[in-house]
């Protein structure tokens, strides 16, 4: 009941093309999420989806329907915005009510639901407050509620982790997992941070100036980047690339390898470098290895316990099975 | 103001404003109640002594008094209504984008640069005038017999001036109100599905509140003191005669300066009981 198709979907401002041309298919019940640097039109495809910006061209399908001139309250999706935009003279019941008083739905079956959308976000005793009386995670909870209410067939999210901090955040991310799991509805995350896209997603849609880049599970994109742009993005740190006679070694123009392929030793390997800052994060050490004559500087993650310091000369050894090789116009080679 | 001795410092350099306003408010205000005891006829006899609360019964009692009250609170009212509703009305389209918009606004908000006495003027001579007046003319061409405005409808013409002139006010003050509306939020209830009609009703509105009670309250303070709109067009006959023109009456017109003072005393009551009564009603928007 709530599959999204998008069909050569395009869109101007004046004469900025913000998407060029995008086909998507999004599966009933998948958690699909939209990942890219900011202004990368992640936002406006969203906002294509949930109808609160006109298509300059293509089609839009929501369950095999065409959608495209469909006004956004007969879409029957929710959004949560980045904002949380809630109604800040409302009571949170009244915000989680806002949607279906406006349906009209009896009044029983709206307490019903508010209660029980409570009890799932752990609102029950803030049901009277104003938004202005709750902190960052409950007020995203209650433009979560607002949403699940509805019984929406899809749910849009527009950054909604971006304005919490660093713990909450983590918090709020199993949290949407969790709901996601519990009622498998079709859900379209947009964010610019990779790792809740790795995190979350069923499905991850990597976006470059409107154009998708490539779409596939999170494991796909990390294993088989299709370009340098994906294998850059995707994981954290990033992939280290090597340009240069060490790429023409093996046959490419540019090799990838991401810093946990690479073994480090005090004494042998096939590269070596000095190190010029070690992270010691207790359970990873990340090193920032310059002088290697490979590139700028190289990562590498070695275990907490590897003790190298500044001014160490060290040396490295990659995994030559995931190792990535890319030609000079920056698509995978095979 | 940290230490003691910039503390006293700005305390000597605020105090000759402070003497000089206090002397301009409490002067005139002791100076009205001194004469409202005193009968006193510049023309008949000058101070002819003090006769306690004689004027004070005398203007109540008058049977102009309670006509007056009630057209001073009916041209409020009046105005306020039109003014709020079409300041919101106006608000909300200026807020559009359009072509042009700055030289419209700066339109929209013109006729609070002319004054009272011109823009008064201007209605009486330009457009109420029933032979030469536009909209005599505009009666005609449909045929109609054209209004006499100042004297069959004269409380709805004074109202209708007043309210020319503070539309563009009360359009200002709601107009930046609209434009600190959070667009996401509005988007929010569209996707809500809630209609036009329900997005103004449950979210634009309750936005405004704040504003409209600050346009409220700043035009009674005004609105309860209009004179000038009066003097030109009606001087006060077809029943408005506000409190503050019967005041002028029977200060300049009878010469009565106790009579009128008292009326003056009786003015800033009621300016009291009507700022309390809406803080009551309106005051709640303010705090929070
Ligand atoms: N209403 C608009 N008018 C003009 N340009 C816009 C509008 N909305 C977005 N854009 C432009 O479209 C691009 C993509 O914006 P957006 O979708 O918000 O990016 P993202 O959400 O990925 O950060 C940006 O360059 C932005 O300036
Ligand atoms: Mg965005």
């Amino acid at each position: 009941m709530g599959s999204i198709r998008l069909e050569q979907v395009n869109k101007t401002f004046g004469d900025v093309t913000v998407i060029p041309s995008v086909d998507l298919d999004i599966d009933d019940g998948e958690f699909v999420v939209f990942v890219g640097p900011s202004g990368c039109g992640k936002s406006t495809l969203l906002r294509l989806i949930a109808g609160l910006e006109d298509t300059t061209g293509g089609r839009i399908l929501i369950d095999g329907k065409d959608a495209t001139d469909t006004p956004p309250a007969k879409r029957g999706l929710a959004m949560v915005f980045q904002s949380y935009a809630l109604y800040p003279h409302m009571s949170v019941r009244k915000n989680i009510a806002f949607p279906l008083r406006m349906a009209k739905m009896d009044k029983a079956e709206q307490d019903r639901r508010i209660e029980q959308a409570a009890a799932v976000l752990n609102l029950t005793d803030y049901l009277d407050r104003r938004p202005g009386q709750l902190s960052g995670g409950q007020r995203q909870r209650v433009a979560i509620g607002r949403a699940i209410v509805r019984e929406p067939a899809a749910f849009l999210f527009d950054e909604p982790l971006s304005n919490l901090d660093a713990a909450l955040r983590v918090g709020m991310r199993l949290e949407i997992s969790e709901l996601h799991e519990r009622l498998k509805t079709t859900m379209v995350y947009v964010t610019h941070d990779q790792v809740e896209a790795m995190t979350m997603a069923d499905k991850i849609v990597v976006l470059r100036a409107g154009n998708i880049e490539q779409v596939g599970s999170p494991l796909e994109l990390y294993h088989t980047p299709r370009n340098l742009f994906v294998a850059g993005f995707i994981g954290s740190p990033r992939m280290n690339f090597i340009e240069g006679p060490e790429a023409a070694r093996y046959n490419a123009h540019t090799i990838g390898i991401r810093p946990e392929h690479i073994a480090v030793s005090a004494d042998e390997g096939t590269w070596s470098g000095v190190v010029s800052v070690s992270e010691h994060l207790g359970s990873d050490t990340f090193f920032h290895v310059h002088d290697s004559g490979l590139a700028e500087s190289i990562t590498v993650r070695a275990g907490g316990e590897v003790g190298f310091r500044h001014g160490d000369r060290i040396f490295m050894t990659p995994r030559e099975d995931v190792l990535h090789r890319f030609s000079a116009d920056g698509l995978r080679l095979a | 103001m940290a230490t003691q001795q910039s503390r006293s410092a700005a305390r000597w350099m605020m105090a000759p404003a402070v003497v000089l306003l206090l002397g301009w408010m409490l002067v005139p205000l002791v100076m009205t109640l001194y004469f409202s005891f005193k009968q006193y006829l510049p023309l008949r006899g000058g101070d002819l002594g003090w006769v306690g609360f004689d004027n004070y019964i005398r203007f109540v009692t008058s049977s102009a008094f309670w006509p007056s009250i009630q057209a001073t609170l009916l041209i409020v009212g009046g105005v306020l209504v039109i003014t709020v509703g079409l300041g919101i009305l106006l608000a909300l389209l200026l807020d559009q984008p359009m072509w042009g918009q700055g030289i419209v606004r700066i339109l929209v908000i013109a006729p609070f640069f002319v004054m009272p006495t011109v823009s008064a003027l201007v209605w009486k001579n330009m457009f109420m005038d029933p032979v030469n007046g536009l909209l005599a003319h505009l009666w005609k061409f449909f045929g109609a017999q054209p209004i006499e405005w100042l004297s069959q409808v004269s409380m709805t013409s004074i109202i209708i001036i007043v309210s020319w002139q503070w539309l563009p006010f009360a359009t200002l003050i709601l107009l930046t109100a609209v434009q600190s509306l959070d667009t996401e939020q509005m988007e929010a209830a569209e996707m809500d599905g809630a209609p036009l009609l329900s997005r103004f009703w449950h979210l634009v509105l309750p936005h405004l509140s704040r504003a409209i009670t600050v346009v409220i309250l700043i035009q009674t303070i005004f609105l309860l003191s209009i004179f000038a709109e009066i003097f030109v067009t009606t001087q006060g006959s077809f029943g408005t005669r506000t409190l503050t023109y019967l005041i002028f009456q029977r200060v300049l017109e009878s010469q009565n300066v106790g009579l009128g003072s008292a009326g003056g005393v009786y003015a800033i009551i009621l300016a009291n009981i009507v700022a309390i009564f809406l803080m009551r009603i309106v005051g709640k928007n303010l705090d929070a």
